[in-house]
């Protein structure tokens, strides 16, 4: 039977996919406040078109559920997916599987960014139509990668992915430095830097979703046509150029694709560590190692795991949050041993 | 990784969740109970001594000023915006990373911090300057004892004993009045905003205690014990829908009744829909010098009004 073939060919992204339904249902459904978590996934088939019944959720419920918890489990599903595809194509590009999307320097840019916004009076920008903090951390990360690029292309005399990797090293730490420094002299705005340096989905608003959303679709978009370019570079530089490819070129693309998407998500959510590590290498344990299917699983895979991930702050520490940060962090170690120890067993 | 840099560097930093931010912001004038300042006393306070003093601390400079010591005052740090005359504005020193050389080169006699962060205190004695620390204030009786200290070494004891005097008989008038109001109600709740990323504070914080004794309850009490500068979820404010909500970050970051009730989702909440948002300055609400009389008196009219 054709579709039989087909199926086991590809069961792993509608997999992905359903994993990633049930998580946005059940993100949706739990919290510290609203309806009973049973309740809440029979009004969103309510809220369906077409389908009517009395779920048993209040108006103000509702609405706690669709401006509050909505927004958040939105937003996680698009950091998620953007840091995972990243990460995963970051990982091929440089074929350094211990890669992450902050790698080339756009985190450290970003936190610069949005430093220099909370201490250059962030009490005057209020009444700007335009808040200038994601605007800021954006550029700042966009800045850091660009300059990671310039340095790492100028001085390396073959251009190798190495040299590149070590001047992102080299950016962080100066924009590490930077941001230490200017937060030195504005000791006053270090509870704000610090929170929105451990990430921020619990603040979460739709206002911040349509933000993103735009850049993450290009980036991904991007990513995901040169899935089986990303393949042929797995071979190395050299001998991709020998089949033909244009390795800088598409070295370039993907970098600048992977790099406006986690700049963008970045700049509203702030540093949600371990998600462009550990989704990738859980994918590829599953679903092997060709970036025809990692990079699309990935995606589907981190938007479920980051959702899921979320969960948990809301409710461990009720009243109080426990950053995302924290929690992908504390997840994420564990998992990344656990994957060391996997291969060394499967060497 | 930057992050965890700076985690270490905030880590040391710990005690800032009391520390305030930005210039000092008029707020809304009090209506009905009338407002008694501590801090601009005048009349008697003793005759003082020629002790130099370097104050590092934003509430032992106004307590000092306040004690009529002023004079004695040769310099601040970067945060001591008040009083004015202080000059905290145009310092370059810091009080977290206090440059000791710098200070030393002023020759005080006596350096004021609220916490130490490092050896500072070590490396001052080598210079043969003396330190006072005054801790964040964790009840009012200890500020209390910070004021009366601070009276005894710049030698202006009846000042501080004024002040003193003045703060509790303000604040007890204040505590009176509002319980008068309140006769048998339940009481009343508050989430208690510290920035825009929803930390607040239990009823055990020093600014806990003083809503506690205007009759109110943290909708943060609950938390886990040693969690009292917690980060709320925001589900949990809305659900608890607080009878107040108090900003404490007006300044830091430009929150105001208005900005709260445009959150998505919190439209309907009793505090917006009552208008029972009250505005403070955050530099008086983050500090325990004698402007806590200052800020129960906005609390006490926000309360006494509704």
């Amino acid at each position: 039977m054709v579709t039989t073939a087909i199926f086991q060919r590809h069961w792993r992204l509608p997999a992905a996919m359903l994993v990633l339904l049930v998580a946005v249902v059940v993100g949706a459904s739990i919290g510290p406040a609203g309806p009973p978590a049973w309740r809440v996934p029979l009004e969103l088939i309510n809220r369906l078109p077409l389908i009517s019944f009395d779920s048993g959720v209040t108006s103000t419920e509702w609405n706690l559920i669709w401006q509050i918890r909505m927004p958040r489990v939105v937003l996680a599903g698009l950091v998620g997916a953007m840091l995972s595809t990243a990460g995963a194509a970051y990982q091929g590009v440089f074929r350094n599987p211990l890669i992450d999307p902050y790698l080339l320097g756009v985190a450290a840019g970003a936190g610069l960014g949005a430093t220099i916004v909370f201490t250059v009076n962030r009490a005057g920008t209020s009444s700007w139509i335009v808040d200038p903090l994601p605007l800021t951390a954006f550029v700042g990360g966009l800045g850091a990668v660009a300059l990671t690029y310039l340095v790492g292309t100028a001085f390396g005399a073959n251009r190798s992915s190495a040299t590149l990797v070590l001047a992102g090293v080299a950016v962080t730490s100066l924009a590490t430095a930077l941001q230490t420094f200017i937060l030195q002299r504005n000791t006053d705005v270090v509870r704000q830097v610090y929170s929105w340096i451990l990430g921020r989905l619990s603040s979460a608003t739709w206002s911040d979703v349509r933000l993103v959303i735009p850049y993450v679709i290009l980036s991904l978009g991007a990513l995901l046509i040169h899935r089986r370019l990303l393949d042929v570079l797995r071979v190395g530089d050299d001998e991709a150029k020998a089949l033909g490819v244009n390795v800088d070129r598409v070295r370039l693309i993907v970098v600048l694709a992977a790099t406006l998407g986690t700049a963008a998500v970045v700049a509203v959510s702030g540093l949600i560590g371990f998600v462009g590590i550990i989704v990738p290498h859980a994918v590829r344990l599953v679903a092997g190692a060709s970036y025809r299917v990692v990079l699309p699983v990935s995606l589907v895979a981190g938007a479920a795991f980051l959702i899921l991930a979320d969960i948990p702050g809301r409710i461990l520490d009720n009243p109080a949050e426990t950053p995302i940060g924290v929690v992908t962090a504390f997840l994420g170690a564990p998992f990344f041993l656990l994957i060391l120890r996997t291969r060394q067993v499967a060497e | 990784m930057s992050k965890k840099k700076l985690l270490i560097a905030l880590g040391v930093l710990g005690s800032l969740g009391l520390v305030a931010c930005g210039d000092n912001k008029e707020v809304a004038p009090n209506a009905q109970i009338s407002g008694t300042s501590c801090s601009e006393l005048s009349g008697d306070m003793g005759s003082g001594n020629d002790l130099k003093i370097i104050s590092l601390s934003p509430t032992a400079t106004e307590m000092v000023y306040a004690i009529g010591a002023g004079e004695q005052v040769i310099g601040v740090d970067n945060m001591s915006n008040y009083p004015e005359a202080a000059g905290g504005a145009e310092s370059k020193l810091s009080g977290f990373e206090p440059n000791v050389e710098a200070i030393a080169g002023m020759e005080p006699d006596v350096v004021l911090i609220s916490y130490d962060p490092g050896d500072l205190e070590v490396q001052l004695e080598g210079l043969g300057i003396d330190t006072w620390t005054g801790y964040a204030a964790m009840t009012l009786d200890e500020s209390y004892t910070q004021l009366a200290e601070l009276g005894a070494l710049t030698g202006h004891e009846s000042g501080a004993a004024t002040v003193i005097e003045c703060m509790k008989t303000a604040i007890s008038a204040i505590t009176e009045t509002v319980q008068e109001m309140q006769a048998d109600d339940d009481a009343a709740s508050y989430y208690y905003e510290l920035d825009d990323t929803y930390y607040s504070v239990t009823s055990n914080t020093f600014v806990g205690q003083l809503m506690s004794s205007l009759g109110l309850v943290s909708i943060a009490d609950g938390v886990a014990e040693g969690n009292d500068y917690p980060q709320l979820n925001i589900e949990t404010i809305v659900s608890s829908d607080p009878d107040y909500i108090f900003l404490a970050d007006t300044i830091c970051c430009a929150q105001t009744a208005e900005t709260v009730a445009a959150r998505p989702g919190w439209s309907e909440m009793t505090a917006v829909v009552e208008n029972r948002i009250v505005e403070l300055d955050d530099d008086i609400a983050s500090r325990w010098g004698p402007r806590v009389v200052d800020l129960l008196t906005t609390v006490a009219n926000a309360i006494s009004s509704n």
